[in-house]
């Protein structure tokens, strides 16, 4: 990076150290690819946001109130996942399990809300095979959904690999790893927010 | 094993802050979400101006977001992740701005949909 090398005296320690930094760049990298990913099906949505085939648009079919509910949750998650980063760091149990917990129910709270209108619009007649602007509504929203349940996997398995085997440097570099991810996820939803529901609710 | 010993930070890594920080930018996330939910649904403003103050409003949160709790700044021990992260902006912005454009341009040049229809009979 700089070319100056690690002036820690023992040489594990710098190692653990510079380990610490690789897999974080790494993990970085892969996070800025799969935002690539979002951006494509960004792209897709804003192309086909008015083919409405005669159907329901965004004004018709979008309530902000539990949009805004859905994004303090994951903001205030994404708060707590920090908070836990901090704890597993400084080995504090109490705040790494009690900010794992609420972390993981704001994301269950996340989820229900956004599974729950999803399911309301499919009743409706609303579902992804109406229109080209609901198919690209539900692959964005839903691919947004699927990473957020993935993560609440990753999360309990965080939780009970530090359980199990400790504040350990290969676990702590695993919670770095999901903290990203977490944070990452919130970044996207700051485009979904944005773009589909406040631009398409006011259209 | 602290950070603040190597000269270099992973992404995520706490810097000196620590919990201040994310409070900072919890702070700032509520603010600039709040501001960008009145504005959508607010009548006070000329209504064109609307989508250009939320994407304006988004990009500065996602930026509160990779500074306060991504821990991406702009210091010396950061260049490599600052790197990519410009990378991946470049590309994002091709990608989005690009596939707007063309299909733009192409709705524009392009035949009203029952001219084609009448055509193929």
């Amino acid at each position: 990076m700089n070319g100056a090398p690690a002036t820690a005296d023992s040489h594990q320690m710098s190692e653990l150290l510079s380990k610490r930094i690789v897999t974080g760049y790494g993990f970085w990298i892969f996070l800025l690819s799969d935002i690539i990913m979002f951006s494509a099906f960004f792209a897709t949505y804003a192309v086909l946001a008015r083919a409405t085939a005669g159907g329901p648009t965004g004004r018709d079919l979008f309530n902000l109130d539990s949009v805004a509910i859905e994004t303090g949750c994951l903001l205030l998650s994404s708060f707590t996942c920090g908070l836990a980063s901090i704890g597993a760091q400084t080995r504090r149990d109490l705040l790494f399990y009690g900010a794992m917990t609420v972390t993981f129910l704001l994301g269950l709270g996340f989820l229900s809300i956004e599974v729950r209108e999803f399911a309301g619009m499919v009743a409706r007649g609303a579902g992804p095979s109406r229109s080209a602007f609901l198919s690209a509504f539900f692959t964005l929203v839903g691919c947004h959904g699927l990473h957020v349940s993935a993560g609440l996997l990753w999360l309990l398995t965080m939780m009970a690999q530090v359980f199990a085997k400790g504040y350990r440097p290969d676990i702590l570099r695993r919670v770095l790893c999901f903290s990203l991810f977490w944070h990452a996820l919130d970044i996207v939803w700051i485009g979904v927010f944005t773009v589909v529901y406040l631009m398409g609710a006011g259209q | 094993m602290s950070p603040a010993e190597d000269p270099d930070l992973a992404p995520g890594d706490e810097g000196t802050e620590g919990i201040a920080g994310y409070v900072v930018g919890l702070g700032l996330a509520i603010l600039l979400t709040g501001v960008s939910f009145f504005v959508a649904q607010t009548t006070l403003v000329w209504q064109p101006s609307i989508p250009v103050a939320l994407a304006v409003l988004a990009i500065a949160q996602m930026g509160v977001h990779l500074v306060f709790f991504l821990h991406i700044t702009t210091g010396p021990d950061n260049v490599n992740n600052v790197m990519a992260l410009a990378f991946g902006v470049l590309i994002v912005i091709l990608l989005i701005g690009g596939s707007l454009w063309i299909m733009a341009h192409l709705n524009q040049n392009m035949m009203p949909m029952d001219r084609i229809m009448q055509m193929q009979r």
